[in-house]
């Protein structure tokens, strides 16, 4: 090996270091005890695995003024992010079907008109959604955001969905049309089966932004309906005595666990969502 | 018979795709176009504590730019985002362009490089805001190691608290730029470079002459998204420092919520969330019309 080589590979390892580190101290401290914390360093190794503060961050700790723990938020964000990714991917393939084989006048402008939606910052809706989930009767409650997260994950899923359709042959629709195929059979024998790879990248990009949401969810949710991102800021926020760094990394890690078990075991296509948007515009 | 039919199936067919998008403009029309436009009004009415629609001229805007504290988040989000924007980009490349060496386990370190993009900003802040704790992170740990006077409070410290947030956000963002540059990396023609080398080129020179220049659709991209992400920037500063020491983190994202939730100032809150689109527009305008005109030249 040249002397580059090494060079290049320490560099990398030395970064890759740097970048594990912050994972690494969490863990750490997530598994000692305050005596511990107050007397060690971030890398001071913990006497012994003690999930103390594993099970406080769970079950008992204070988001604020009630003392349950995480697990009644982190069902919450369940309860949010299924429906709204099930219900965003399934109207994102159906536009992207649209647009590209069964293009209208008009569709272009119409998918113009979306992506605008995917660049705006939301603040610039925050204040008539919060208007209009009132007028619904669906302020803080688990409904409202999820509907919220459909409205705003839409143009993203179409994005995804109209960008992959596009390269698949118009001639394969037109033949099924001229065998007497309709909308909906092409749809199902057709594009479905050819889609799994895009299913699986909306799925995760939805799952992964809406899990990690706060901006709505802190907007929108109140008590019982907040969100874990919430609830783990309102956790780590409450001062109620002694500061509890142990608890705090232990529940910041079971709100990044979801996210980051998606990630491990399908990283490939979280990139491919990462990208999708970026690169082909 | 046969015509009969089929022109019933035929109209229904043509009406079908389009019944099938109808959701989806309606919802686009009122959630983003029709909101937009509702908080245009706002910000040009008197609101406080409830929306009214009224009209109050400029009055909102006025008093955004004669708010000390507005001018600090201006500034803030100018700072943070030029420092994480070009740390970021320089960071994302050096490291694709050593990834893109042959390298043995580079699955794995790109793995690792990007985790930080699965997380939440809030656990990215919560996270960094226990490294940098002034008593007992970073500082801690240095003095252990030898060095009994190193002090590190920029947490707590009002000139660099802001820094902090760098720190986290490239920590969290910089493995994206990785990964799109190693994609674009990965689509340069290798005869091109083959045919430098051939002619006696160097190593750095085609990197600098070739390779890099390839980049610039990549980078472009990249500072796209990156802008936009540092524009939209409120969940880490939220969970890191809170805007604080006092305001001194503020950023115009965070200053919107609070105006607009916590103090019953909703006109100046829509206000400074109408500047914070101008702040996109400003970007994205130029950026789509460059698009669209590369795609026309195509044709």
């Amino acid at each position: 090996m040249s002397i580059n080589r090494v060079l290049i590979y320490s560099l990398l390892g030395f970064v890759a270091l740097i970048y594990l580190l912050p994972l690494v101290v969490m863990l750490i401290t997530s598994l000692k005890d305050l005596d511990e914390i107050r007397t060690g360093t971030l890398l001071s190794l913990p006497q012994s695995l003690n999930f103390d503060a594993w099970g406080k961050a769970w079950g008992t700790a204070c988001t604020g003024v009630s003392c349950e723990g995480l697990k009644g938020y982190f069902w919450n964000s369940v309860l949010i992010v299924v429906p709204a990714v099930v219900i965003s991917t399934i109207l994102g393939a159906l536009n992207g079907y649209v647009l590209t084989k069964w293009k209208f006048k008009g569709s272009d402008l119409f998918f113009g008109m979306l992506l605008i939606g995917t660049m705006i910052p939301f603040q610039v809706i925050l204040l008539p959604m919060a208007r209009t989930l009132g007028f619904l009767g669906l302020s803080g409650t688990t409904s409202g955001l999820i509907m919220v997260h459909v409205i705003y994950g839409l143009a993203f899923t179409t994005l995804f969905f109209r960008n992959y359709y596009i390269s698949i042959p118009n001639e394969l629709v037109n033949a099924a049309r001229i065998d007497g195929a309709g909308f909906w059979l092409i749809f199902w024998r057709i594009i479905i089966p050819v889609s799994i790879p895009i299913i699986v990248v909306s799925v995760i990009w939805q799952f992964t932004q809406i899990w990690n949401d706060f901006l709505f969810g802190v907007v929108y949710s109140s008590g019982d309906s907040q969100p874990i991102t919430v609830a783990l800021n309102n956790l780590v926020n409450t001062s109620t005595g002694i500061k509890e760094y142990n608890v705090d990394m232990a529940a910041a890690i079971i709100a990044a666990l979801p996210t980051l078990l998606v990630y491990v075991v399908a990283g490939k296509y979280f990139v491919k969502g990462l990208t999708a948007g970026a690169v082909k515009g | 018979m046969k015509k009969k039919s089929s022109a019933p199936r035929q109209s229904l067919g043509n009406l079908l795709p389009k019944l099938v998008v109808a959701p989806t403009f309606v919802i686009a029309i009122i959630f983003i176009y029709g909101f937009m436009l509702l908080n245009a009004w706002l910000s040009f009415s008197s609101s406080r504590l409830l929306p009214t629609y009224d009209w109050a001229g400029t009055i909102q805007y006025e008093k955004l730019f004669a708010n000390d504290r507005w001018w600090v988040a201006a500034e803030n989000l100018l700072l943070f985002g030029g420092l994480f924007i070009v740390i970021c980009l320089l960071l994302g490349l050096f490291l694709a362009i050593f990834l893109d060496q042959k390298i043995r386990a580079e699955g794995a370190i790109r793995t690792i490089y990007l985790y930080p993009m699965a997380l939440s900003f809030i656990v990215t802040g919560t996270a960094w805001k226990w490294i940098l704790n002034p008593e007992l992170g970073v500082q801690r740990l240095v003095r252990e190691m030898g060095f009994e006077s190193f002090t590190f409070d920029w947490l707590v410290n009002t000139e660099m608290a802001i820094y902090t947030v760098v720190i986290a956000g490239v920590w969290q963002s910089s493995g994206f730029v990785m990964a799109l540059c190693l994609a674009g990396l990965r689509g340069i023609d290798d005869n091109i470079i083959k045919a430098a080398k051939v002619d006696g080129a160097s190593m750095p020179l085609i990197y600098r002459k070739i390779i890099i220049p390839g980049l610039r659709p990549v980078f472009f991209s990249a500072l796209i998204v990156l802008t936009h992400i540092a524009i939209k920037s409120f969940d880490l500063i939220v969970a890191l420092t809170g805007g604080g020491p006092g305001f001194a983190t503020d950023v115009p994202a965070t200053f919107m919520y609070t105006y607009s939730f916590t103090r019953g100032q909703i006109g100046l809150g829509s206000a400074a969330s109408m500047m914070m689109l101008m702040a996109v527009a400003a970007i994205i305008v130029p950026y789509l019309y460059s698009e669209l005109r590369k795609k026309k030249d195509e044709h």
